[in-house]
């Protein structure tokens, strides 16, 4: 089947929001190559369960495509519209599919279909081609409709080191050339000052998904206004879907692919979400969990991987995340070994990961609109050491005067 | 001019190519980048090839890889010098002929005479291609050494699964063997060793490689393949996400490569006579691109992730030596060809001028 050939009960599987919503656009969809639609439908599909954010982005699109779409009679532009759909599609329409992809159920498992398109993509050499395609598709539509700033400036706080009394290697190496480097922050009451700093952003700022913290361990005590997730409350879900991955992996015929397929079917009540919750954030950790390599293992991952998401997707104002030791990896002799001790933490090790990690937030950050005024803290919990990142912050500098978390806050924020 | 020429020409290096002369090739695996390893604040990871091998070697820092970013596939084209497009999740042999083919036709050598020596247990085609003028017969000889490992220590208990999680890419995926493995009982043959001693030995290891490194020093020992292949692959943990385990990864290939060129060097039947070729298969995404997630994954194709380097030393190899032009990963095994002597027909790339 080919997107001219969508009528809307194709789409009777859907969600109703996603079904009314791309019923609405349907005449738009129905013009587009079939090497752009199931990447739009991927998200699309799951748009009952996305955060504010997301759901705005989308209509924006698809507000967008239909402009593009929409007949040259009722089009007073100098340049006709049809020119324009050629000139925002044709790279698109120049990617050759298979047979088979083209047989795909496209509509009902987009997630599916663009895998598959990835895989003939990279076997056919077409995919640096797709990739400029798709680069080209979103410069065009952020020119076109700049995403809005944030209402307050973007604040990012990471927290690492948790279990580490010293450590005697450089931290924050690649954060300290963007901002300000302190040796000397008193750590009394740190970790509950942040957090009182981010809830006061909560309450003066009111916005849903807007102001997160996300725990790699078990997630302090925090203001009900901030969104949390944390790795520990999930380790009955990591537990369960662990459980049936194993089992998965032993019916025959399983493959990888196989795998991610299943993994992206499994829903929050498989793996045991109360039906009480929060249908979107349910699904936000469910596919921090599916999607995520590493993430049902290593908490550092989760922590980082967590944290990504929740800024591309969610776009939050402010993100406090906290690192906490994972387990360690365990050398091939004690995997072998006949007695296997109780998981032990590595706290060391952990904190490397979250040195990356704090950076690799800092990045996700800086990637959203209002980048220019948005902050970023780095601390090593319970230690001295801080980066300071924000517009008013000098780079590359370091300060060795006594302060604390709340003044080195108050002079990015 | 005309001698000079013909002292160049790869034709004229194979005429004069000893009939003892061994190719070792190492893939620094699966995947580093350039700012973990070779950029300034990278080389802390990788003291032995900087102090050590880079001072005997002739480098090339950019070699790009055109292929799938996949390491089966990705591998399966460094050994064949053609973009190979297979599943890089399938049991799937190379669809064009190996090095392995080319040598042991050409050269008439034994199966005893080609080895690869791979931890995964998705590797295990890697020997002998699908093509019809080649293939069946004519391959390498493939060990998977957590295979063995995990066979022998299920002679007795329970449960070793854990050990045949080897693709990173899929939490504890381990795909069902098919081909030419070596079996258990082979473990006396080949390499000489009992199950017992081999489990024995295992316990003192801390990775697959430092497992595989191992075969490969019994392995040359036993039988001295005039053709060894060893896939790394510890520093694919990276797709777990944790960094630290990544840069341990890479601290361990490091040393592991320096172990490997000792053991060419004092084993007398490859000291003197033997080139030694390093080179990842493929580098990883950047920081930088959105697409990706840096250093965890190989997948949005970017510059980073294709482009990476080689170092070859040892026989007919000029010492402390950089060149800055690219290359294809394409380009190996017809230089192999060169300087053994056989011919590379269906490789899409050439043999490299600074090497033959």
């Amino acid at each position: 089947m080919l997107p001219s050939d969508l009528k809307p009960e194709h789409f009777s599987r859907y969600p109703p929001e996603a079904r009314n919503l791309l019923t609405r656009y349907l005449a738009a969809l129905q013009q587009l190559p079939l090497s752009f639609v199931p990447n739009l439908l991927r998200e699309a599909i799951d748009y009952d369960f996305k955060f504010p954010a997301e759901r705005q982005s989308l209509e924006k699109e698809l507000e967008n495509l239909q402009s593009l779409t929409t007949s040259d009679l009722a089009d007073r532009s100098p340049q006709p519209q049809t020119d324009k759909k050629t000139e925002w599609f044709q790279a698109f329409a120049r990617i050759t599919l298979s047979p088979q992809l083209e047989q795909m159920d496209w509509v009902n498992s987009p997630s599916q279909f663009v895998e598959q398109l990835s895989a003939h993509l990279w076997a056919t050499h077409q995919l640096d081609a797709f990739r400029n395609a798709a680069t080209d598709y979103a410069d065009r539509l952020r020119a076109l409709s700049a995403p809005p700033p944030p209402r307050v400036p973007r604040l990012g706080i990471a927290v690492i080191g948790q279990g580490v009394d010293a450590y005697d290697e450089p931290l924050f190496q690649k954060l300290r050339t963007r901002g300000a480097y302190f040796t000397r922050v008193r750590p009394e009451n740190g970790l509950e000052n942040l957090l009182e700093a981010v809830a006061a952003r909560a309450r003066s700022n009111p916005l849903p998904y807007g102001h997160w913290y996300i725990d790699g361990g078990e997630a302090a005590e925090h203001s009900s206004a901030l969104t949390s997730i944390s790795y520990n409350s999930l380790e009955a879900v990591r537990s369960t879907l662990l459980t049936k991955m194993r089992a998965q992996i032993e019916t025959p015929g399983m493959g990888p692919e196989t795998l991610r397929t299943w993994l992206a079917q499994v829903s929050p009540s498989e793996l045991g979400f109360s039906e009480a919750g929060d249908p979107v954030l349910d699904r936000f950790q469910l596919k921090l969990l599916t999607e995520g390599s590493g993430t049902q293992i290593f908490s550092t991952t989760f922590a980082q991987w967590a944290a990504r998401e929740a800024l591309r997707r969610a776009q939050p104002c402010t993100l406090l995340v906290r690192f906490a030791p994972r387990q360690k990896q365990k050398p091939m002799n004690e995997l072998i070994s006949e007695k296997q001790a109780q998981a032990e933490l590595d706290p060391q090790g952990s904190l490397i990961d979250a040195d990356m990690g704090a950076y690799y937030n800092w990045i996700n950050q800086q990637r959203l609109p209002g980048a220019d005024q948005s902050s970023f803290l780095a601390w090593f919990e319970n230690q001295r050491e801080a980066v300071a990142i924000g517009p008013a912050m000098p780079r590359g500098t370091e300060s060795t005067s006594p302060t604390d978390l709340r003044e080195v806050l108050s002079q990015i924020t | 001019m005309g001698g000079a020429l013909l002292g160049c020409s790869p034709v004229a290096h194979a005429a004069t190519v000893p009939k003892n002369r061994k190719v070792v090739v190492i893939t620094f695996g699966g995947g580093a980048r350039d700012q973990e390893t070779f950029a300034p604040e990278g080389q802390r990871n990788i003291p032995h090839l900087i102090n050590e091998l880079i001072p005997q070697s002739t480098f090339f820092t950019q070699v790009v890889n055109r292929g799938i970013l996949g390491h089966y596939v990705a591998t399966a084209s460094l050994a064949t010098g053609v973009y190979e497009t297979i599943n890089n999740f399938a049991s799937l042999p190379p669809e064009h002929p190996t090095v392995f083919e080319y040598f042991r036709r050409d050269r008439k050598r034994p199966a005893s005479d080609a080895w690869v020596v791979a931890p995964s247990n998705g590797f295990n085609r890697i020997g002998e291609s699908s093509h019809r003028s080649y293939g069946a017969g004519l391959g390498a000889r493939v060990i998977l050494p957590k295979h063995l490992l995990a066979a022998a220590l299920s002679t007795g208990h329970s449960d070793y699964h854990h050990l045949l999680r080897d693709n990173y890419e899929t939490p504890f995926y381990a795909p069902e063997l098919a081909g030419s493995e070596v079996e258990l009982e082979q473990l006396e043959q080949i390499l000489n060793l009992s199950v017992e001693d081999f489990k024995a030995h295992a316990r003192t290891l801390s990775s697959p490689d430092e497992l595989s490194v191992y075969v490969v020093r019994q392995l040359m020992r036993q039988k001295a393949p005039s053709l060894l292949w060893i896939t790394l692959h510890d520093i694919d943990v990276a797709h777990a996400g944790a960094f630290s385990l990544y840069v341990d990864g890479i601290r361990r290939t490091d040393r592991l490569c320096a172990e490997i060129w000792k053991m060419i060097q004092s084993e007398p039947e490859y000291a003197g006579k033997t080139t030694l070729f390093i080179l990842p298969d493929f580098g990883r995404d950047s920081d930088e691109d959105a697409g990706g997630n840096g250093f965890q994954h190989h997948r949005t194709g970017d510059a980073p992730s294709r482009t990476t380097w080689m170092m070859a030393l040892g026989k007919g190899v000029r010492e402390n030596v950089v060149f800055d032009r690219p290359l294809e990963s394409t380009d190996l095994v017809p230089t192999m060809g060169a300087m053994l002597d056989f011919s590379s027909s269906y490789a899409q790339g050439k043999p490299i001028a600074e090497l033959v």
